[in-house]
Parts: C-alpha cells; sequence; structure tokens
C-alpha cells in the first residue's frame, strides 16, 4: 500500500519518544503508536530525542543531568531496537558542560546524529559554544528548541528565537543548526524574515501549527534547500504541511529535498530504508 | 480519497487584522475545495468580528457568495447587543442559512447574560444552529493589538443552558475544551453540541480517536478553519483518525 505522504524516502527530523522514567503509564503504546503512524504516512527515518524525564523527576526544559543521561540512554537503546528506522539526538543541558560534553561522547560512540538543545539556557549565551565547539569537531548538527519570536520570558523554558539562535550560528560558522518547529508556536513569520542571512541555519516544519502562509513564506526566505521535515508531537500536522507542500507546485527534486536529501546532507546520512 | 460529500463546517472568507492571509476569495475557497474534493461549505465573514456593525458585514458576505451558492452556504454574523440584530436573524432564516455565527468576545458581550438567552431563544425558533469559536490562532502567535480574549468551556455551557432547543457548533477547540464541556453538561445538553475537528489532534495521540470513543462520532464535524489553516490539516486528521 502507498503511503499516506506518498513514496520515497521520509525523514522526519523532529521526534520524540517516552521512556519508562517518563512517568507516562502508556509510554510503550505511545512509542508504539508514534512508529505505526509513521509507517502508514510513509516516514522511513525517525531522527529522535528524549527530553530528560518529560517533567516527571525534572522540568521538560530544564531537565537534570541524572535525567538528561538516563532519557539519552533510554532513546539509543530505542534506536538500537529499531535499526535503520530510528537515530537519536543527544540531548544536553549546557548548564552542566563537563556532563553535556561527556553525554555528547557517548552519543556519538552510540550513533547519535546531532545534538539537541531545549530551552535550558538561552540559545546565544556563552555556555552553549562548548557544546558548538564540539558539534564542530564531531561534524554534528544541533536542533535548537525556538520559540518564534521571544517577546518576553516563558514560565519553565529559557526561550530562544530566530535572533539568539542567529547569534549563536554566527559564532560557529561551521556548524549545521537546526531552528526547531517553525509550526510550533510564536510568530513564524519573524524568525522567517530574519533567517535569509543566516546560511547555516536549516528550518525544521514539524509543530501543531498549519497556517496557511506559513509554508510558502519558508520557501520564499529560507529556499527549499533549507527546509527539513519534521513532526514534533503532532504527526497529522506534518503530513498535511507535506501535502500542501506538494500542491504549492515545487519541483520533484525541491520536495525530495525538503523530504529527505537536507536531512541526508546536513546529518551525513549514507543511506536511508524506504518503507515496504 | 473522495471528499465529495464531505461539508467544511468551519470556513470563512475576507482578510485578518494581524497578518496577511493568501487569497482568502470565496473563488479561492472553491479552488481548494475541488482541489481536494468537499462538496460544501458552511462560510462566514472574517472581517465581521471587528465590525461595529455585523449586518453591514453580512451584506458582504451575502453578496460575496451569491455566485456561488449552494457550494459554499452562508453563516453570517450576529451581534445581540446592536441595534436590528433579530433582523439578522430573519434575513439568515429567509437566505435558508444553515447556521449563524456569534463572537462574545468581539463583540462584547457575556455568554452568561441576557443577550445571549435573547439570541439562542431566535437561533433555536428560527431553527438555525449558533457557531462559536474558541479562538482564532494559536495564542503563542497573536499580535499585540489582538487584546481579545479566547473563549473557555464556559461559555460553550453558558450558551447550551440559556435556551433548551438551542444547537451549537463550537469551532477551533481542543481535546480539553470538549471534554471539559462535555463531561460538564447533562446528556441532554451535550446532545444539542457538535464540535469540529480543526483544532483536535488526531496522531500520534489520538486525541480525537478518544473523542470518538468517549463523547460519540457523531458529535463531530468537519471543519478547516479556512483562510487561516491549511485544508490539508483536517483532512488528515480525518484519514489518520479512521
Amino acid at each position: 500500500m502507498t503511503p499516506l505522504a506518498g513514496a520515497g524516502p521520509l525523514v522526519d527530523v523532529h521526534v520524540h519518544f517516552q521512556h519508562e522514567a517518563s512517568g507516562r503509564s502508556d509510554w510503550r503504546e505511545a512509542n508504539a503508536r508514534r512508529l505505526a503512524y509513521g509507517e502508514r504516512i510513509g516516514i522511513t527515518l525517525h531522527i529522535a530525542s528524549i527530553l530528560g524525564s518529560w517533567g516527571h523527576t525534572s522540568p521538560t526544559y530544564v531537565p537534570s543531568p541524572d535525567d538528561v543521561s538516563e532519557g539519552n540512554e533510554a532513546m539509543r537503546a530505542i534506536a538500537v531496537e529499531h535499526p535503520g528506522l530510528v537515530r537519536c539526538y543527544t540531548t544536553v543541558n549546557p548548564n552542566f558542560t563537563a556532563h553535556a560534553l561527556k553525554e555528547i561522547a557517548a552519543g556519538a560512540e552510540r550513533g547519535a546524529l546531532g545534538i539537541k538543545l531545549a530551552a535550558s539556557r538561552r540559545a546565544s549565551d556563552a555556555l552553549l559554544d562548548p557544546i558548538c565547539e564540539e558539534a564542530a569537531r564531531r561534524g554534528v548538527p544541533i536542533l535548537q528548541h525556538i520559540w518564534q519570536h521571544r517577546r518576553g520570558e516563558v514560565p519553565g523554558q529559557e526561550i530562544s528565537d530566530a535572533l539568539d539562535l542567529m547569534a549563536l550560528a554566527a559564532r560557529h560558522p561551521t556548524v549545521r543548526f537546526i531552528l526547531a518547529h517553525i509550526g510550533g508556536g510564536g510568530d513564524w513569520a519573524h524568525s522567517l524574515r530574519a533567517l535569509p542571512d543566516a546560511p547555516n541555519i536549516w528550518v525544521d516544519l514539524s509543530g501543531s501549527g498549519v497556517d496557511r502562509g506559513m509554508l510558502e513564506l519558508a520557501v520564499a526566505s529560507v529556499g527549499p534547500g533549507r527546509i527539513l521535515w519534521g513532526t514534533d508531537l503532532t504527526m497529522d500536522t506534518g503530513l498535511a504541511k507535506l501535502r500542501a507542500l506538494t500542491s504549492m507546485g515545487l519541483s520533484e527534486d525541491d520536495l525530495a529535498s525538503i523530504r529527505w536529501k537536507n536531512a541526508a546532507k546536513i546529518f551525513r546520512l549514507t543511506t536511508i530504508s524506504q518503507q515496504p | 480519497m473522495s471528499h465529495q460529500t464531505l461539508t467544511d463546517h468551519n470556513a470563512l472568507i475576507g482578510g485578518y487584522p494581524f497578518r496577511a492571509l493568501p487569497d482568502p476569495s470565496p473563488a479561492r475557497l472553491v479552488a481548494e475545495m475541488d482541489r481536494l474534493g468537499i462538496g460544501a461549505a458552511w462560510t462566514g465573514h472574517l472581517p465581521s468580528l471587528w465590525y461595529r456593525d455585523a449586518a453591514a458585514g453580512n451584506d458582504e458576505l451575502f453578496a460575496a457568495l451569491a455566485p456561488w451558492r449552494p457550494r459554499l452556504l452562508p453563516v453570517p454574523a450576529v451581534n445581540p447587543v446592536f441595534p436590528g440584530w433579530e433582523r439578522e436573524i430573519e434575513r439568515a432564516h429567509g437566505e435558508r442559512c444553515p447556521a449563524v455565527r456569534t463572537y462574545p468576545s468581539h463583540f462584547g458581550f457575556t455568554t452568561a447574560g441576557a443577550a445571549m438567552g435573547e439570541l439562542t431563544a431566535a437561533c433555536a425558533e428560527a431553527g438555525l444552529v449558533l457557531v462559536l469559536t474558541m479562538r482564532l490562532e494559536d495564542g503563542r502567535q497573536r499580535s499585540r493589538l489582538d487584546v481579545v480574549a479566547d473563549l473557555i468551556g464556559a461559555d460553550v455551557r453558558n450558551t447550551v443552558r440559556s435556551h433548551d432547543a438551542v444547537r451549537l457548533l463550537v469551532t477551533n477547540a481542543d481535546r480539553a475544551i470538549v471534554e471539559e464541556v462535555h463531561w460538564g453538561s447533562t446528556p441532554a445538553e451535550s446532545s444539542r453540541i457538535r464540535w469540529d475537528i480543526s483544532w483536535i489532534w488526531a496522531a500520534p495521540e489520538d486525541h480525537l480517536q478518544h473523542l470518538y470513543r468517549t463523547v460519540g462520532r457523531e458529535r463531530f464535524v468537519f471543519g478547516t478553519h479556512f483562510p487561516l489553516r491549511l485544508h490539508e490539516n483536517a483532512l488528515a486528521r480525518l484519514e489518520l483518525a479512521e
């Protein structure tokens, strides 16, 4: 049966899984549902992270080092369980530099494709520099949680917006950054108007937002070569955005770039399996 | 997949003050419906939310939809605290509209007051569904100038309780609101409420499927929230919830 998103490789660059320590009694079912929906949609590779204990024993966006380690370990176990279908980011809390660097090393040894920064420290902060230097050394991208247009502080997060990430990206021009979930809340136009001049930042389309006009502005602002497809918490909106992109008149090559080629490039993937 | 029998219960036409919308015209709405195989749309008028005199917005709505009827069914706005609103009910009835929309926060009246009671009574008598819109945009992206409060569950409960024959369609509600209202209402009250699916997550958390089981599939209708949101979103939800 043809997948809902059509045939061909499809990489979801913004995926989360649950684990036992996250406090959700249905964590196994939640993970199974994500994989089952992924199969229906036609996702050929999930690049995923776990943010500590998801708030169960320390805050989601400011996880304790122990929770970060446990979450990363659980994430790697899921990737091992689904070879070729699930790969992982290493989540770090930059407030604990030595721990973060140790986690990145542990993840790299076991096949992590990138680094996930939540909202533990503003993206422009100097404490993110050692993380970026390590990313540069290892040649892996960084996925940065973003609130589109930060207009103040938000409870539970030290939020960053595109301008904060651009300040970091300018200091680390050889690192490839992913601006998370353009549909994940906030003023997406603010981010997209800022990003044309940030060549080492890619935009991930994930998030529950499905505003008309967002995809058109994304294509116009950064071009199909810097757009990555993803879902985050809502896979239905991911499917919707993919179908809307298809209807926008993009070339087959541009669509393939958004579906998987850009991801293959920045994650340096050598093979991407296709769904049967 | 063909959706030719689908009716979009949550469409609007016209511009929005806080951001540019790609072509919000009835022609574009029909083009999207043709592209995706959607049969008909209950269609309101977005600028009317900001008009003091909603009747003037209704004039624009009826004129704009005239070439597209009966595929686009007008759903005019009614402001029950502005003179002449009763004539808008009569006009909607005479024009065979399926429903009318009201916006308590924008029009400046409380759902617990007499005005809502008078409106729901008039809707019930005219056989018109009353549409409440919980929100227009994600609260995290709203303009500084967009200071009107979203509706909350209490507004829906107040409205359904204000007349025992009024039928409601509530748009842009999420699972939490649906559940709060459903389990906070009597079965008789709940039976008079329908919800559109445009704001209810389907995958992977299965909110829509859960509500089908607990609230009842018959309580949910297809809606897109055009021109603010992608048509593909509601269709994907419908498809993934099966």
